[in-house]
């Protein structure tokens, strides 16, 4: 347990880290805008770039934020509830679902906001699909949920595969970002930020007895959690952070699996601070990650699922091998 | 007289068709210690569990201080009664004093951080049971022993008025098996209760008030230790026979 000016200390921290990583998104791109202009077009002021601030970059780090965000929450969230370190927000097939969504949609010549909603309803299909499959309560429903999951995976992935496969070569190259994440449509990165949120709100007042459950869900019932009721409250909301944020951005990897990981590595394991600071270090680690492949080979854009991976790897394994065991 | 800590009427223990204690009344006094003994798969397990109300009976009643657990609040039981589970499966790390501190989850408020008291009933319970200088260490590099003991410190921060054990020997080296029973017995005598599933005959017959005998069949025998043990139902739950001697005004138990 830390100390709770240990975790005000370790905040506050990974919240100048995501104004730094905002800052860094508003100011860096073709139009390089330093960072007092931005402070002045951010405080209503008409300085040079302000459209391009304003209209392009706030929105894209936002969205990006607020997809980190959820990636991270929902991936503790996974970790803790099927108390498997390997467990990801896209576990339980969500992303297959939402890329089935979002190919389909993108083949049938839709934009935006048809592709989001596309990739929210197959998203939302598989998690009916998986649940529904893998009805109870239980240890045994957990790697019963768990096998579903990865089973509904593999056969979205075949699906995936086979529209890549009929796609024309036109269409192919957006398809392929979108599978690798992309934020070059933010579309809604108000209700996203809301969204991000919420889940917060929900989910911290019930961050000691996730301590509990990850223990095993004997002793949490034995200390008191009422087990089944927190665990449906946490699948649905690990579920719904995934499908607006995969609906929103396209299937991001790496976050949702490695930064809980890596902030558990400098935070320890307790939920009431493992839980914010994955928000904003996810959140972060996103926001940096799109500002390079947007800028790294400007004018072309690299697909960010890329960049989040090459620049976590080594954060991830530098801060394991200083780790004392 | 007093109010039984834990009251069961006719209470049936089954999981599927297999029924594993029928029609059993038994009663948990302040400051008693019951052993459960009985042969591998008689539902020791089950019925503890159904004990500490994470299952409900199949049939008959079970009261907590008088009131059913439906009438409890999950802390506020957790308060009265605690459970150590048989086993203690790790997935994520942490430190023995953390791992202490969750058994004081039910005395604290939902925004509540675990305060400078909590902290030294934890630090108390890691002495207790033998844990002091460990603190810090991981929970993922202790031995099997230690790792059990991490876990009664646990049990014992949280400092319920019936601990309901299940082989909380398990792992433990000798001198510890002993210390842990002396520091059960010291529980009794701050009239807190002890249920505790275990396998050695000898030290149940040592140290428990009473003893409750599965066995593996459906039926149950509650009694006085030296009657329970004395009687040919050891024998028959077992199924293999067992000699008495007499050492030391003591009786010891031998497979024959």
């Amino acid at each position: 347990m830390p100390s709770r000016r240990r975790a005000l200390l370790i905040l506050t921290a990974l919240l100048t880290l995501a104004f730094l990583s905002i800052g860094l998104a508003l100011s860096v791109g073709s139009l390089p805008i330093g960072f007092g202009d931005v402070l002045a077009v951010l405080l209503r002021q008409e300085t040079p770039g302000a459209e391009i601030v304003r209209l392009l970059r706030l929105p894209r780090a936002l969205l990006g934020f607020a997809c980190g965000g959820l990636l991270a929450f929902a991936g503790t969230l996974m970790q803790v509830l099927l108390r498997n370190p390997l467990a990801d927000p896209y576990v339980l097939g969500v992303s297959g679902g939402a890329s089935i969504g979002a190919l389909a949609a993108i083949l049938l010549g839709f934009s935006g906001l048809g592709i989001d909603t596309l990739a929210f309803g197959g998203a939302l299909a598989t998690l009916l699909l998986v649940f529904g499959l893998a009805h109870g309560d239980g240890s045994w429903t957990q790697t019963r949920l768990l096998l579903t999951g990865v089973i509904v995976a593999a056969g979205c992935g075949a699906i995936v595969a086979l529209l890549l496969a009929i796609a024309p070569e036109q269409q192919l190259r957006g398809m392929l970002f979108w599978l690798m994440g992309d934020l070059s449509n933010p579309g809604e990165s108000g209700f996203t930020l809301g969204v991000l949120a919420l889940c917060l709100v929900f989910a911290l007042p019930f961050a000691r007895e996730l301590n509990l459950l990850s223990r095993g869900t004997d002793t949490a019932r034995a200390l008191g959690v009422a087990v089944s009721r927190l665990h449906r409250l946490i699948y649905f909301l690990a579920a719904v952070a995934t499908a607006v944020a995969v609906s929103q951005a396209g299937a991001i990897g790496f976050v949702g699996l490695i930064v809980p990981h890596l902030v558990r590595l400098v935070t320890g394991n307790d939920q009431r601070l493992l839980l914010p600071a994955s928000v904003l270090a996810g959140g972060s680690l996103l926001v940096i990650a799109d500002t390079l492949a947007r800028s790294i080979a400007a004018p072309q854009q690299l697909p960010v699922g890329v960049l989040t991976a090459l620049i976590g790897v080594p954060v991830f394994l530098l801060l394991l091998g200083r780790h004392p065991r | 007289m007093t109010l039984p800590l834990l009251a069961t009427e006719n209470l049936t223990v089954a999981l599927g068709d297999r029924v594993f204690c029928r029609a059993l009344d038994l009663t948990v006094s302040p400051g008693h210690l019951i052993a459960v003994l009985g042969p591998n798969g008689a539902g020791k397990t089950l019925l503890l569990h159904t004990l500490a109300g994470l299952r409900p009976p199949a049939v008959g009643n079970l009261l907590l201080e008088g009131r059913p657990y439906t009438a409890w609040s999950g802390d506020a039981a957790a308060r009265c009664r605690g459970l150590l589970t048989q086993q203690q499966s790790d997935f994520f790390d942490s430190s023995v004093l953390e791992t202490t501190l969750i058994g004081r989850h039910p005395h604290l408020g939902r925004w509540r951080w675990e305060s400078a008291q909590d902290l030294k009933i934890a630090r108390s319970a890691l002495i207790a049971t033998g844990l002091e200088g460990l603190e810090a260490r991981s929970i993922l590099s202790l031995s099997g022993g230690e790792r059990q003991r991490v876990a009664l410190a646990a049990l014992l921060a949280q400092q319920p008025r019936l601990f309901l054990l299940d082989e909380p020997l398990n792992h433990l080296d000798l001198h510890y098996q002993m210390a842990m029973l002396d520091l059960f017995k010291h529980l009794t005598s701050e009239r807190r209760s002890i249920v505790l599933v275990m396998h050695d005959l000898n030290l149940a017959a040592r140290y428990a008030d009473k003893i409750l005998l599965l066995d593996g069949k459906g039926s149950a025998s509650f009694g006085a230790a030296d009657e329970v043990l004395q009687s040919g139902d050891l024998n028959r739950a077992f199924g293999h026979p067992l000699r008495s001697f007499h050492v030391d005004g003591r009786s010891i138990y031998l497979p024959e």
